[in-house]
Formats: C-alpha cells, sequence, structure tokens
C-alpha cells in the first residue's frame, strides 16, 4: 500500500525533463522531493497527478495504475495535487474557491464538516469567505489551496513548493500545519522543495534528484547530516 | 540571388507565353476560368503576403476588394481613364484605406482582428446600397471596351479580359515575390516568428505591420478591379462574405507561406464550381443544391485542411524554404 | 416622446445583440475562440424553428424547440470539431490561426447546408404578437408589443443564465473552468464536459437571438450575418470576458444605433457600429467592465 514510480520518463520536445525515475513512498509518510531549478520536480508532480504524460514507466497507488488517467478522476480516487505557488482562482470568492473542493463529492454532509474543519484550522479563511480570492496574501492563498484540496478528503496530496515566495515566519507555519495535519489525517505526502532544510525537517524520506535523474534517497534525518549532499544539492 | 532572380524572371516569361498561348486553344470557358484564376491569384497573394509572411490575419479581404471594384469602376465611368490607370486607382485607393485599417490591426491581435475584418466583410458591401453614385443594389457599368482591332477579328471579349488579368496577375505575382525576399520580407517574418528578438534587433514591429495591410490591401484592391471587370460591373453582391471564405481557403490550402501554393489554391477555387456542378448534377440538379454546393465545398477544404495541415502541406514548406 | 420610443426600440433590438454577445462570450471564456460559427448555429436552429412555425403556426412551441435545438449543435460542435482540433493544433504559429479559420469554415459550411435543405428565399417568421406600435391617445410609437415581448424573452433568459452562473455548482463549475481551467481539473472539475456544456448554453442564447431578431426581418441562410458582427461588437464593448459587460453592451450599442438611424441617417449604421468597435477596441480594450488592459491573444 504505497506510491511506487518505476523508471518513470518524462519528455518536453527534445528535452527529458524526468529520467528512468524510480522510487517509492510508504503509506501515511511525507516524502520530500528536494533538487534545483529544472530538476524535474514540477514534473513529477504534474505528471503523477495526470496534468503531463509520460512516455515510459509505470506509478501505482495501492497497487493501481494512475498513469494515463485525467488530473479530474484522479482527484475521485484521493489523489490531491496543490500545484506550484499559491494556486487559487482570484476571480473566485475565498468560499467558492473552498466549495470547488467537495463539487465532485457525493457526501454533502461531510463536506460541509470538511469545510468547517478547514476553517477551524485556517481562521484567516474564516474571515475572508466573501473576498475575493485575488485579495488574500501569500500565505492565505497557500492556506485557501490546501484547504480546498483537504475539503475533497485527499489520501495522498502532491505539494508543490508551498514556500514559494513566502516570508519565513509563515513558511514555518504552514509546514508546522503539514506536519501536524498529515499526522492527523492519515495522509501520505510527496512535497517538492527547493526549501531544503524546512521540508527534510518534517519529512520521512528524501529524495534528491538533479535533472531528471534520481541523486539519492534516504533517511531525511541521514541526508541533513551527509556533508558531501549538503554542499551540493541542499545548499546550507 | 540575381541568378535565381533572372531564373525566376525566365520562369515567368514562359508561364506568360504558355498562358497566352493556351488562351487560344480552349473553349471560351476556359478562357473565362483563366481570368478568374487570375484574380484568385492576385487575392490570395495579398494574404499570403499580410498572414504568411506578416503573421496578421484577415477576413475581410473581401471587403477590400469590393473598395478597389468600386475605385476601378468610379474612376473609368468619371474620368474616362484607360484601363491600366483605373486599376492603378484601385491599387492605390485601396491602399489608402488598408492604411488606416492596418493602423488600426496592428494593435490588435488575433480573434480581435479576425472579428473586426469580418465585421468589415459583412458590413462594408452593403454599405453601397446606402449610395446612389455607387449605383446601389443594381451596382455600375464597367465597360472596358472592345479588344484592340489589331487583335484580329475573331479574338473575343473573355480572351481581352484573361489577357488583361493574367498579365495583371504575373507582373503582381512578380512584384510580390520581390517584396517577400527583399528586406521588409524577411522583416515580417522575423517579427512573425521571434516578435522580441525582432523589436530588439530595431524592427519597428508597429510600422512594418502597418506596411505590409497597405501593401496587401493594394494588392486586393487590385483584384477587386480585376474582378468587376470579367463581371461588366459592380455591385454589392458581387463580394459577399462567402468571397472572403474563398480568399482565406485557397491561402490556407497554400500553406499561406508561399504564392507557388497561391497559384494551386486559386486552381483549386476555381475548378469547385465544376466539381459543385458535376455533384449537384447526380444530386438531382435542384437550384437550391447547386446554388450552395460550392459554398459547401469550399467551407470543407478548409476546415479539413486545417484540421489535417495545421502549419500548412509540407509541399510549400519545401518550396519556402528554397526562395528563402 | 419621440426619444423616449428610441429608446425603447434602441433597447429592445440592444436585447437581441446582448444576447448573441452572451452566446460569443460564453464560448470565448470557456475555450479562448471567438465563435464565428455561432451565427451559423443560431441560423440552423432558427430554421428549425420555422420547421416547428410553419407546420404548428406556433411560436411559443418555436421558441423552446429552437433553444434545445441550438443548445445541441453548440455540445455537438464542441465536441466533434474544437475538442479535436485543441488535439490536433496544440502549438506553433497555426494555434492562434487555426479555431479562427475552423469557426469560419464552420459558419459557411452551416450556412450553405440550411441553404441545401431550405434554399435561399425568404421565408417569413410570423411574430406572437402584432408588430404594430403601441398607440398613446393619438400618437402611435415604433415600439410594438412584439418589441416588448423581445425584451421580456431576453431579460428572462439572461436572468435564468445569471442565476444558474451565481447560484449553482454548474454554474461555479463553469466559471471556474472558463478561468483557470488546469486548477478547476485539479479541483475534480470535468473540465472538458463543463466546456461541452458552455457551448451548448451559448448555441440556446445565439438560437434564441436568432428565433427574436427574424419576425422583424426574414429568414434566409445569411440573415443572421449582421446580427453575429453587432454581437461581436456588443462583447466587445463589454469587454469579451465579463457576461454581465455582454448583456450591457449590447443594450448600449442597441440603443447608440437606435439613435443615430432615429436622428442621423439610417446609412450610417453599420460605419457606427464599425467605427465604435475599433475605437473601443484601441481605447479602452478590456470594455467598458474591464479593469486590465491588454488585449492579448
Amino acid at each position: 500500500m504505497s506510491l511506487i514510480i518505476e523508471n518513470l520518463t518524462v519528455r518536453h520536445g527534445a528535452i527529458t525533463a524526468i529520467d528512468s525515475l524510480s522510487f517509492r513512498v510508504n503509506e501515511r509518510e511525507l516524502a520530500a522531493v528536494i533538487g534545483a531549478n529544472g530538476a524535474g520536480k514540477t514534473t513529477l508532480l504534474r505528471t503523477l497527478s495526470g496534468l503531463n504524460e509520460p512516455i515510459g514507466g509505470s506509478v501505482t497507488w495501492h497497487g493501481e495504475s494512475i498513469l494515463h488517467t485525467k488530473p479530474e478522476d484522479l482527484v475521485r480516487r484521493g489523489i490531491l495535487h496543490v500545484s506550484d505557488g499559491k494556486t487559487v482562482i482570484p476571480e473566485l470568492s475565498v468560499k467558492e474557491n473552498l466549495a470547488l473542493g467537495g463539487l465532485w463529492r457525493k457526501d454533502k454532509k461531510d463536506v460541509v464538516v470538511a469545510t468547517d474543519e478547514v476553517i477551524d484550522l485556517f481562521p484567516r479563511l474564516g474571515e475572508r469567505l466573501t473576498q475575493s480570492a485575488d485579495t488574500l496574501s501569500g500565505g492565505e492563498r497557500q492556506m485557501l489551496a490546501i484547504g480546498r484540496a483537504l475539503i475533497s478528503r485527499p489520501k495522498l496530496l502532491l505539494l508543490d513548493e508551498p514556500s514559494l515566495g513566502l516570508a519565513p515566519l509563515i513558511i514555518d507555519q504552514i509546514f508546522q500545519t503539514l506536519d501536524s495535519l498529515r499526522h492527523k489525517l492519515g495522509l501520505t505526502v510527496v512535497l517538492v522543495e527547493q526549501n531544503a532544510m524546512s521540508a527534510l525537517g518534517i519529512a520521512d524520506t528524501g529524495i534528491i534528484i538533479n535533472l531528471g535523474k534520481l541523486v539519492t534517497v534516504g533517511k531525511s534525518n541521514d541526508l541533513k547530516s551527509d556533508p558531501n549532499l549538503r554542499a551540493a544539492y541542499l545548499g546550507y | 540571388m540575381h541568378k535565381s532572380r533572372s531564373i525566376r524572371l525566365l520562369v515567368f516569361i514562359v508561364i506568360a507565353l504558355a498562358a497566352f498561348f493556351l488562351s487560344n486553344v480552349v473553349d471560351e470557358l476556359r478562357v473565362f476560368q483563366g481570368a478568374s484564376l487570375s484574380v484568385y491569384i492576385v487575392a490570395i497573394a495579398s494574404i499570403v503576403l499580410l498572414t504568411g509572411y506578416s503573421g496578421q490575419i484577415s477576413l475581410g479581404h473581401g471587403a477590400l476588394m469590393a473598395i478597389g471594384g468600386y475605385s476601378a469602376v468610379l474612376a473609368h465611368n468619371h474620368w474616362k481613364v484607360s484601363i491600366p490607370i483605373s486599376f492603378a486607382i484601385a491599387i492605390v485607393s485601396t491602399a489608402f484605406f488598408g492604411s488606416i485599417l492596418g493602423w488600426a490591426a496592428a494593435r490588435l491581435k488575433g480573434p480581435y482582428l479576425a472579428g473586426t475584418t469580418l465585421a468589415l466583410a459583412v458590413g462594408l458591401p452593403s454599405l453601397a446600397n446606402q449610395f446612389s453614385v455607387l449605383g446601389g443594389e443594381q451596382g455600375l457599368a464597367f465597360d472596358v471596351g472592345a479588344p484592340p482591332k489589331s487583335l484580329g477579328s475573331d479574338f473575343t471579349q473573355y480572351k481581352w479580359y484573361f489577357w488583361i488579368c493574367a498579365l495583371a496577375a504575373l507582373i503582381i505575382v512578380w512584384i510580390t515575390q520581390n517584396i517577400l525576399t527583399s528586406r521588409y520580407g524577411r522583416q515580417w517574418r522575423a517579427m512573425r516568428s521571434a516578435p522580441i528578438s525582432a523589436s530588439l534587433s530595431g524592427i519597428h514591429i508597429g510600422r512594418s505591420k502597418v506596411l505590409a495591410f497597405t501593401i496587401s490591401s493594394g494588392i486586393a484592391g487590385l483584384a477587386g478591379a480585376m474582378l468587376v471587370m470579367t463581371l461588366n460591373l459592380v455591385t454589392p453582391s458581387a463580394f459577399p462574405l462567402s468571397l472572403s471564405f474563398a480568399i482565406v481557403t485557397g491561402a490556407v490550402l497554400a500553406g499561406v507561406t508561399n504564392l507557388g501554393g497561391g497559384v494551386i489554391g486559386a486552381l483549386v477555387l476555381v475548378a469547385i464550381p465544376d466539381i459543385a456542378d458535376l455533384l449537384a448534377g447526380k444530386m438531382g440538379g435542384a437550384e437550391k443544391i447547386s446554388a450552395n454546393l460550392p459554398g459547401f465545398i469550399t467551407s470543407l477544404i478548409l476546415i479539413v485542411t486545417v484540421l489535417l495541415l495545421p502549419n500548412g502541406p509540407k509541399l510549400s514548406k519545401l518550396v519556402s524554404h528554397k526562395t528563402k | 416622446m419621440r426619444l423616449f420610443s428610441t429608446l425603447l426600440i434602441g433597447l429592445s433590438s440592444g436585447a437581441i445583440y446582448s444576447l448573441m454577445a452572451l452566446a460569443l462570450v460564453l464560448v470565448w471564456r470557456s475555450t479562448r475562440v471567438v465563435n464565428f460559427a455561432q451565427a451559423g448555429q443560431a441560423i440552423a436552429s432558427t430554421y428549425i424553428g420555422y420547421l416547428v412555425i410553419s407546420r404548428t403556426d406556433n411560436y411559443w412551441l418555436a421558441l423552446p424547440v429552437a433553444l434545445v435545438a441550438g443548445a445541441l449543435i453548440g455540445a455537438l460542435v464542441d465536441v466533434a470539431l474544437i475538442r479535436t482540433l485543441n488535439k490536433r493544433v496544440k502549438s506553433g504559429p497555426a494555434a492562434e490561426m487555426a479555431p479562427v479559420i475552423v469557426t469560419l469554415g464552420l459558419l459557411g459550411l452551416i450556412r450553405s447546408t440550411v441553404g441545401m435543405i431550405w434554399g435561399g428565399d425568404l421565408k417569413a417568421y410570423k411574430a406572437p404578437v402584432t408588430n404594430h406600435g403601441f398607440t398613446f391617445g393619438t400618437t402611435t410609437i415604433p415600439f410594438s408589443p412584439y418589441n416588448l415581448l423581445i425584451v421580456i424573452t431576453a431579460v428572462i433568459v439572461m436572468a435564468v443564465f445569471s442565476i444558474i452562473f451565481q447560484k449553482t455548482n454548474l454554474g461555479l463549475s463553469l466559471r471556474a473552468a472558463a478561468f483557470q481551467p488546469e486548477i478547476a481539473r485539479l479541483a475534480g472539475v470535468r473540465v472538458d464536459l463543463v466546456r461541452t456544456i458552455g457551448w451548448a448554453f451559448a448555441g440556446g442564447a445565439g438560437a434564441v437571438a436568432g428565433v427574436l431578431v427574424t419576425p422583424s426581418n426574414s429568414l434566409s441562410p445569411n440573415s443572421l450575418d449582421l446580427l453575429l458582427v453587432l454581437g461581436f461588437v456588443g462583447a466587445v464593448i463589454g469587454g469579451l470576458e465579463s457576461l454581465l459587460g455582454a448583456a450591457i453592451g449590447g443594450v448600449v450599442l442597441g440603443i447608440g444605433l437606435a439613435f443615430i438611424l432615429e436622428y442621423v441617417s439610417t446609412s450610417l449604421a453599420f460605419p457606427s457600429a464599425f467605427i465604435v468597435l475599433i475605437l473601443v477596441l484601441l481605447i479602452k480594450p478590456s470594455g467598458i467592465l474591464g479593469k486590465k488592459g491588454g488585449r492579448g491573444a
């Protein structure tokens, strides 16, 4: 019962963005995918969520392939991708952005419960329900994007650079929230980050990739203390 | 470069001789179709220059042709000028209108420009109904006179039209080809494929686009003048929306970037009514079928070409590379 | 009185332009295509309405039949043509041009198909109520019960649209898919399906515009071409992105043209509409309701 990626290869035209990448993430684990700009992190997540088509390899979740499936179908299987930056729909209100997460769900009672939970978790969103999402700060947008995913009751959460463009204090908050959430809800998380220190701080496993290839996989504590890796990839 | 230019000149002369020889051996209908072919070649050339090179779209070239047609007729009827002069007036007046339109068009992109030019195609020709000087629905007669006696007594009117149109088409294609391989042609191509680097390398994009629109309009104006000459009169209904559609279809068939392909596009457009007649006969020959089948076939070709070959036929790509 | 009656006439024709503008905006927002075939889809629907009216003499049956036909045609166009196009033409110089040319081709295709079925002669389309103006005392104004009916029908259609868009889950999906298709997809919205529904709504709106405008003119395969152009102008005045803008833009255009026709000259209606189009595009490209400048693709 886990996310298993084997020999995944993705191309953008002539460029091989992901090159025979293999790793696995156990259920209820948080895996941090670390790498520089252009390492293929975002492409990896976009492929896992169905936005990009791979040219080879396999990805299974709970033993079933999730490749060549539309993102909206993967959502219905509990795979939620919060794409890079603070992706909310600025033309819609905060309330409407949250509502999107529950639109497809049959259990409308639970949608109400989940929405209340999200508002308890992020009271700032509750204060701004009728405002347009355009008026939110970067941190609030990130909360909204995660909140919307939570209303879909995810099993596997794919997070792309939640720290991007946020102040350090807000980054800490987001990561702490994430850490407690995933334990409370039993989420499996693939977290893509450039901010290696924060990400490895809450991750069980670290996956370092460079130019689309796997560099190393290991316990995040081991990776953090490896001097070679620190110099070459982690940047601290 | 000079060598290829002289070869090209030679090719043009051979085509001209062949065309004039052909006009003596085929029947009247084919001669008339030859004149239509010339009109379409010129009209398609104006789109190739505009869309294929400067990257601006126009669905309204039928309206520009109407301006050229009316200008030629008015000049001919009021000032009694000769055919070449009335054609030149058609070119200049349409180019002038085109420069104003082009000034606005250079600021619009894609669908906005398409919608604006489509509006022109729908509205402008019918405007002629409102002004008595333009002859309203009946239009104005356009009599360029009988062929010169020196050509012989069996030289028909249609053959005369064909000679004029074919000569005009050859000259205009020759000039257009030279414009396209000139500095301006290269600028337009650069601007179309990489607008930012083109502007960094000193090309004034706005001005360059307006120039393209102006030249293209002038060429379309000539096509309009040629068209009304073959019809003997100019009326609003000579420039229906379907004319604009047909020109775009011809250009799309040509791959939009290639004048030689334009000849093929024009051939198809001329052949469509014949094919439609043939099919309509098989389908029972009802008037409503035969009247609408040409439009149906043209539209179908347009859609299928874009779906199957969105970037134009491969063949024309090869040719256009050679002429660079 | 003349002023007031011109205003009413403008409101009535503007209501029709608004519906056409709405149809164009619905498709533009969801697919980034200005659907020139809208005039074709509307004319086909109006002819289907004509079939009903010529057999039953019942305008009130023809209108909903045309509406449903328009919606089905709209959905069919998206599924059969636009999806194929988007799959085949993803990038390159053709990507911007291709949708324009394909919808143009479709307009030609539908017009000639309609011509082959019903012929090119003008058909009469009887209005359900009189087209003779209201009489107050001794004066009769041009505004007729039929004009009033046009306004009421258009208002009802727009009210239904705004309720669907603002108050229902389908409306939320439609808006999300139009604004940010990728994010909507990641939130679980079936964007392809929702887009087709958008095309169906647009087809319905265009059909209603066609059925409403036809009794005042007559029906022929190209009798809605001008409506397409005026709808486009209305949509551009409203900014092309906004449904409310389309409604307002159409009415503004209708009233403006009515005043020019009444007080200046009948020959200036089209040139004025065209000049308004160019001026709006050059001066306020985002439309009267728009905030941001710049008209990209």
